[in-house]
């Protein structure tokens, strides 16, 4: 079973996965070589992160096959009913969101769950966590003490922590799940080293990543994923970037994003010394200041922490300490609470959809008017056919494909939900729209009508800024781009003059990296 | 491309059709065919069941139980819980019991002021509408559970209804003629048509907190705050302030219902109302209220406590057991808990059915 010179470990065949409203995966065939990173690669929504969790373990698939094969070349069908399942078969996942525990040491964290355990398991021989810890963590190459609290890390040593976990099973087959979506560049170094020497010692990685500079750096295989079906695999070294590129996103890459300038008009907002303390001390935003124009599309970029979302949330009122001036035309909402703010012509669509933006309790129509119901009101009656009349207009306005007004949101998929969101902050009237991420975990249709709302919006003279933590994105769709690093503006550059090297350089500043990077 | 999608929108045209089949519906109307099942049962088993009076005094129960799950309906739904109307209620009944029989002394003027009994009343639903307001100020500002904030007044209110008498009851709340404290009693014995009292108010209250709930944006805030707070408050929803409204409208209903008790009894005893939130919270449930917010209605709560009150005294006349009764009640409303589950599970199965046939268009 040796081919291109690395042995087959693992091969999915044929699967399918439904999820409600949504096709994950259709007919996806995957293989992973051992002693090599298997890079798979597709745009938010291709189903990557689902394919992921089923060989993992996470997710039961609804058909298809998984293979095992060991060292001897015999291939053994598997199922999985949990992670534990994929463990024992020598699968370790390694999530993008940092699944730890704060408070226990890093010790505690790394045998969570499979303690070492002395007297029949009645009592957890800690000496014996900690130096199984300091060995793993040392292999690593890591210098972290065991005994420290998780919480008193920097965040890429939580990274390597969250290795630490799964390399204790030894691995055959480890997944990573975007692991550098949250480090700074040296760190990312590190990650890298540490994934070569697993690599080495017969390791099959499966990485997952969107930055395509990395897969090209230290992939090995690569698969592409798009709209739920597999679309290429193949070695990385006979594929160009462009290539990749055009497969992922199904299209002429330059003509995916339907970008361009906007007329602008006059001033909308002003943002003066918006500044936000940091919970034990520092700025979460120092003195963020900036202007919108009518019919603007104001894009904001910066790295994880880079203090996005706690800017939008400082100009939505939903954070207390954040002081600063905000004027929308002659208005100063910076005293108001948020419903006042709303009603002034602000309005937020949130990050993450599910927990800030949706009742998952409610229907769709109830959804879209929760924001705008007074609107609808006779004294205090709300007149029902003057709702149904907004809702039926937004749902075809921005197309939200629905059966029925009245079914339950959480029957829709994560595209059409967004369209949901949007739409209940549009029919406040607003005059600025805060977008954070909009296009998150959504599938390709669904985003290109994402931008295409947002550029009919900044031609109807809404001002809009736009949070997004995708480079191509904030470059194609905004006219201004705004660079955060560390709570401070780091750069500003025009629509003509930005470009995505000058921006993820802005975004880098004061994170300590030096300029070989 | 664009195309299918408009076409898509087309359906919203026409008047949403859900079709739901015969037995989604039969689920959704559980509760009610779950009431009917009862009565017809224990109309054919229990002789006396189906006399004026005893329906009479079953309304009169069931009346009691469905004002104290209106306002729990309200608190359950927006997210929380209200663990002290039952106190609330028995001190509600202790100080309008005073205010009748003692009056207001004021040592300092060396007066005692006596109310009319209209006043009294009064005074006492703004008295419950505060220590409403007082759990809403606990788990709103103060950010306390809404669990341990009622707990807490559960315990305090009860102490205080003990402390007012010393632990003795009022009794003979008829008043005196002299001093306008008269009539309180019509309260709980009054009848209108023949109808008591309580069942008209029952019905009054139970009226304007449904139209509340279905068709004010107060209503549709309750359900949002419930369902998600974060979200509400990002779609402009004060939620303190709507978390406050449900906490007080809920001691305004356990107010009311000590005072009915007190005047049924024409007597106020410190002990009136002990465990009755369980039987308002059971009640709730039964009517198909989820205990973790965002869903439910005062409908369902008020056949919930029809459910209760035809329980309770048909299974005394059939003669079972008092201790036999709690049991049954208590596998009552787990029963109903989990179909309410099923029913869930089903509705959400029969959406996505639905939208990925239109989907798949």
């Amino acid at each position: 079973m040796i081919e291109n010179g690395s042995r087959l470990v693992l091969e999915a065949k044929g699967i399918r996965k439904v999820y409600p409203g949504t096709i994950a995966l259709q007919d996806v065939h995957f293989k992973a070589y051992s002693g090599s990173v298997n890079a798979l690669v597709g745009e938010n929504g291709a189903g990557k992160s689902t394919l992921m969790k089923i060989l993992a373990g996470i997710e039961s698939l609804n058909a298809g096959e998984l293979f095992l094969c060991d060292d001897n070349g015999k291939s053994e069908k598997i199922t999985f009913n949990s992670t534990r399942d994929a463990a024992r078969k020598g699968i370790g996942i390694v999530h993008q969101e940092l699944n730890l525990f704060s408070d226990l040491d890093v010790a505690e964290n790394i045998f969570m769950n499979k303690e070492r355990t002395k007297y029949r398991n009645l009592y957890i021989d800690h000496a014996a966590q900690m130096k199984e810890a300091r060995k793993v963590l040392k292999k690593l190459g890591q210098d972290i003490d065991p005994g420290i609290a998780v919480r008193d890390l920097r965040l890429g040593q939580q990274q390597i922590v969250e290795i630490a976990k799964t390399m204790i099973d030894e691995p055959r087959i480890l997944i990573m799940d975007e692991p550098t979506s949250s480090l700074s560049i040296p760190e990312v170094r590190v990650l890298f080293s540490v994934m070569e020497d697993l690599k080495n010692h017969g390791v099959a990685i499966i990485y997952i990543s969107h930055r395509l500079e990395e897969i090209k750096e230290i992939g090995d295989y690569i698969t592409i994923l798009r709209d739920s079906r597999l679309i290429h695999s193949g070695l990385v070294k006979d594929i160009e970037m462009v290539d990749i590129i055009e497969k992922m996103v199904g299209r002429d890459p330059k003509k995916f994003f339907s970008g361009q300038a906007h007329e602008t008009g006059q001033e909308l907002l002003s943002v003066k010394d918006m500044t936000l303390p940091r919970y034990g001390g520092g700025f979460t935003l120092d003195k963020v200041s900036f202007k919108v124009r009518k019919g603007e599309v104001l894009g904001i970029y910066g790295l994880m922490g880079a203090g996005r979302t706690e800017l939008l949330e400082s100009l939505m009122g939903g954070m207390d300490k954040a002081v600063g001036e905000i004027w929308l035309e002659d208005q100063r909402l910076d005293k108001m609470d948020m419903k006042n703010r709303l009603g002034a012509g602000i309005v937020l669509i949130p990050e993450e959809r599910q927990r800030e933006g949706l009742f998952l309790n409610l229907s769709v129509d109830k959804n879209l008017t929760m924001s705008s119901i007074g609107n609808y009101t006779k004294w205090f009656h709300i007149v029902k056919s003057r709702e149904f009349e907004s809702v039926k207009e937004m749902i075809k306005a921005i197309s939200i494909r629905v059966a029925a007004p009245d079914i339950s949101i959480s029957a829709l998929s994560g595209g059409n939900q967004q369209k949901v969101v949007i739409g209940k902050a549009l029919l406040t009237n607003p005059k600025i729209l805060l977008m954070d991420e909009p296009t998150r975990g959504i599938d390709v249709g669904a985003k290109s009508d994402v931008f295409e709302i947002v550029n009919s919006m900044a031609k109807r003279g809404f001002g809009i800024v736009l949070v997004s933590s995708e480079l191509e994105e904030v470059c194609s769709m905004s006219d201004r781009i705004l660079v955060l690093s560390k709570g401070k503006v780091t750069a500003e550059f025009d629509r003509s003059e930005a470009n995505e090297e000058k921006i993820r350089r802005a975004s880098e500043i004061g994170h300590g990296i030096s300029a070989s990077a | 491309m664009e195309k299918e999608r408009h076409s898509m929108t087309e359906i919203t045209d026409k008047k949403p059709v859900n079709a739901p089949s015969v037995g989604m519906i039969l689920l959704k109307l559980r509760s009610l065919i779950a009431f009917l099942g009862v009565f017809i049962v224990f109309a054919i088993i229990a002789p006396n069941f189906l006399t004026a009076g005893n329906l009479i005094s079953m309304a009169k129960h069931s009346a009691i139980w469905a004002i104290l799950a209106m306002g729990m309906t309200y608190v359950i739904v927006g997210g929380g819980i209200d663990l002290s109307v039952g106190s609330v209620a028995g001190l509600c009944g202790m100080l309008a019991g005073g205010l009748i029989i003692e009056g207001l002394p004021l040592p300092l003027f060396g007066v005692i002021i006596y109310f009319h009994t209209p006043v009294i009343i009064l005074i006492i639903l703004v008295i419950g509408i505060l220590l409403g307001a007082f759990n809403g100020l606990l788990v709103t500002k103060l950010g306390v559970a809404p669990f341990i904030a009622t707990l807490g007044l559960l315990y305090m209110a009860r102490g205080f209804a003990l402390l007012r008498s010393g632990g003795k009851t009022f009794p003979n709340l008829v008043g005196d003629p002299a001093l306008g404290t008269t009539g309180f009693p019509a309260l709980g014995a009054g009848t209108i048509l023949n109808i008591p009292m309580v069942v008209w108010i029952a019905l009054f209250i139970g009226i304007i907190a449904a139209y509340v709930s279905k068709k004010t944006p107060f209503g549709r805030h309750v359900f949002a705050v419930g369902g998600n707070e974060d979200a509400a408050k990002l779609s402009g929803i004060r939620v303190s302030r709507v978390k406050m409204a449900t906490y007080m409208f809920s001691g305004f209903t356990a107010a009311l219902i000590g005072l009915i008790l007190s005047s049924q009894l024409m007597a106020s005893h410190p002990a009136t109302g002990e465990t009755y939130e369980l039987t308002a919270i059971a009640a709730v449930v039964l009517g198909g209220t989820s205990l973790s917010g965002g869903r439910g209605s005062i409908g369902g709560s008020v056949i919930g406590a029809l459910i209760l009150g035809v329980l309770n005294d048909g299974l005394v006349m059939v003669g079972v057991s008092s201790f036999w009764q709690t049991v049954i009640k208590g596998l009552v409303v787990i029963l109903a808990v989990v179909i309410d589950q099923y029913q869930l599970n089903k509705q959400n199965e029969a959406a996505l059915k639905q939208q990925t046939v239109s989907d798949a268009e």
